[in-house]
């Protein structure tokens, strides 16, 4: 444990500093990281969270060395990754947006290689690729060239590869945007259980509200090149008047006055209606439900108010869709 | 907004903090000029590797444009009565041809060997991802590629050497009067294809890669000095001139004086001293756009 490039097991500070992060690509005339801070713990699931060109992706590309800041400092257990690149990569694992993995290469290759190129000797790289290939249950298909995996085990493949050379920060760029349910399950699983027993922070971008919420431990919701709120997935809905979705059942389908009187009401975002169904996302629940009754009037049935959500939170504080 | 929602604020730490250096393998503690020389080696491994698992494609594009040119022009056109196309200072086309064909096999192993793959695996595939994510600093990933082109171009070189030699009809006169210069500029030239070949598959988009290849491959090759020596273009002046841009012509030259000095040919230190600063100006060139494009 010698050697002044060993500052990870020593450091006791954060393994991600982001402090004061502005990235603005050449010819544009907009920051797409516009002043970005924030700290991942050790063995934390951090989310960052927003809509297409909220600065996530920026953000993970500066933090990864792929990208040069333009104003302000990224550090990877302590090491700042725009001066030392080299050896802030030995700190961090990546999995992209689309599948790398080389294609001229097997399973067992990628895997040997990646080692390989972070100085392990044929032998420790043997027995990392043995530990990987049972751990992410890719054994039986450890000679496949690449391009004959599905998905979900492209995905897998590109995780342990991450993985290999025991980084202490794994990024995860969109993980499962590609991915079906249930290997979108299985990847979160995974998440969770390489938290656990490699205590290895993981950072991922997400615009899935359910992903951030249910994945997370902390999350940072960014729009615009900025981060709005950042917290549990619980501080954020709890402490942002969330806005909520009440969902009504009418005797018959509603008359378009109706829906035009919902739709005028104070705080209300979006009227939906299908059949006897009528589903209103409202900004505040303070005042909503009376509010709606007395609008729907004789006609009502039922009614159901959700709890909020973090789409609820990102429309509050934006006052729009996360799909928009 | 509280003061709990802040992105700096204290982290919660969950499960083990363990670093990630008290897993690392004994070679990986090492310092970073080892861990980059280790690095090195292993992306030349990598290539290597891919290299051994498709032969056959090598061998293809390394011997099929001399086999089919000597083998119609040194072969074929003797036997039909064309035995004197191409003669120059009475010398036959054979052994004008060698050095020329020795050439072009070494420039155009680098336009295979990293334009091609390097602008597919920027682009298309992304696969070059997980090597410019290597511990190493990104020359060093260019330079490994550039440095398996040159070894891909030596071994071109000791392939079409034999066959140039072997199948023509008429009899080739070669003789090595400087093995150092012979060397020399065999080395140059293969690093010089290498260097040639990352700065234009880096800044060659894939879509447009096979033009390129046409537009370049084929006028640098007629007008490289392949099938005839620079001092005969004296008669088409303009034309001598302006093939002193072609990088191809000054390896041409330089092999023909170390192999063929019978023939009219460049001073070995013009062509060589030419060969070298074009190196330099490619490499130059080269790392920036390499790191341009791996840095955004």
């Amino acid at each position: 444990m010698t050697g002044p490039e060993k500052t990870a097991p020593s450091w006791a500070g954060p393994r991600l500093r982001v402090e004061g992060l502005v990235k603005r690509y050449r010819g544009s005339d907009r920051n797409a990281v516009d002043g970005v801070s924030l700290e991942v713990g050790a063995g934390e699931i951090f989310g960052l969270l927003g809509p297409n060109g909220a600065g996530k992706t920026s953000t993970i590309l500066v933090s990864t060395t792929r990208a040069r800041p333009t104003a302000g400092k990224v550090t990877l257990d302590g090491i700042d990754v725009a001066v030392h690149g080299s050896r802030a990569r030995r700190h961090l694992g990546v999995v992209t947006q689309v599948n790398t993995l080389d294609r001229s290469l097997s399973v067992w290759e990628n895997l040997y290689f990646h080692c390989r190129f972070f100085g392990f000797s044929r032998r420790e790289a043997k027995a990392r690729c043995r530990d990987l290939l049972d751990r992410f249950e890719l054994a039986d298909r450890s000679g496949d060239r690449v391009d004959h995996l599905s998905g979900g085990l492209a995905q897998r493949a590109q995780l342990a590869r991450a993985l290999a050379h025991h980084p202490s920060v794994l990024f995860l760029d969109e993980p499962t945007a590609w991915l079906d349910p249930q290997s979108r399950l299985a990847l979160w699983d995974r998440v969770r259980a390489l938290r656990d027993q490699e205590g290895v922070s993981v950072v991922l971008t997400t615009h899935s509200m359910d992903e951030a919420d249910r994945l997370c431990d902390r999350v940072a919701i960014m729009d615009q090149g900025r981060i709005l709120v950042c917290g549990t997935p619980e501080e954020l809905k709890r402490a942002v008047a969330a806005a909520v979705t009440v969902e009504l059942r009418l005797k018959a389908p509603p008359s378009p006055e109706v829906l035009h009187r919902l739709e005028a009401l104070r705080g209300v975002e979006r009227v939906t209606s299908e059949a006897d169904k009528v589903e209103v996302l409202t900004a505040s629940r303070d005042g909503a439900v009376p509010d709606l009754v007395s609008a729907v009037g004789e006609g009502l049935l039922d009614l159901s108010v959700s709890e909020p959500t973090l789409e609820s939170v990102f429309i509050s504080l934006t006052g729009r869709n996360l799909r928009d | 907004m509280t003061e709990a929602l802040t992105a700096t604020g204290a982290a919660p730490s969950k499960g083990a903090s363990r670093g990630p250096g008290e897993t690392w393998p004994g070679r990986a503690r090492a310092g970073q000029w080892r861990l980059s020389l280790a690095g090195f080696a292993a992306l030349i491994a990598r290539d290597l590797r891919v290299l051994v698992k498709m032969p056959s494609s090598f061998l293809l594009r390394t011997v099929l444009n001399p086999l089919m040119f000597v083998f119609v022009f040194t072969y074929l056109y003797p036997r039909i009565g064309a035995g004197h196309f191409g003669q120059v200072a009475g010398q036959s086309l054979a052994t004008v041809a060698l050095p020329g064909l020795v050439a072009s096999a070494i420039i155009f192993q680098g336009l295979n060997a990293v334009a091609l793959p390097l602008s597919m695996e920027f682009s298309a595939t992304r696969e070059i991802e997980d090597r410019v994510m290597a511990p190493v600093s990104h020359r060093l990933v260019a330079l490994a590629k550039v440095c398996f082109s040159a070894l891909q171009s030596l071994i071109a070189a000791v392939i079409v050497f034999p066959l140039v030699y072997l199948v023509p009809a008429t009899p080739v006169q070669v003789h090595v009067s400087s093995w150092p210069a012979l060397v020399l500029a065999t080395v140059l030239g293969s690093l010089l294809a290498g260097f040639l070949g990352l700065l234009l598959g880096t800044v060659i988009e894939v879509r447009k890669i096979a033009t390129v290849f046409t537009v370049t491959v084929v006028p640098l090759t007629f007008l490289g000095c392949v099938y005839y020596p620079w001092a005969s273009l004296h008669t088409v002046r303009w034309l001598q001139v302006l093939v002193l841009a072609n990088p191809l012509v000054y390896l041409s030259e330089a092999l023909r004086a170390a192999l063929t000095s019978a023939l009219p040919h460049m001073s070995t230190l013009a062509s060589l001293s030419t060969l070298a600063a074009m190196t330099v100006v490619l490499a130059w060139a080269a790392a920036r756009t390499f790191t341009h494009r791996v840095l955004t």
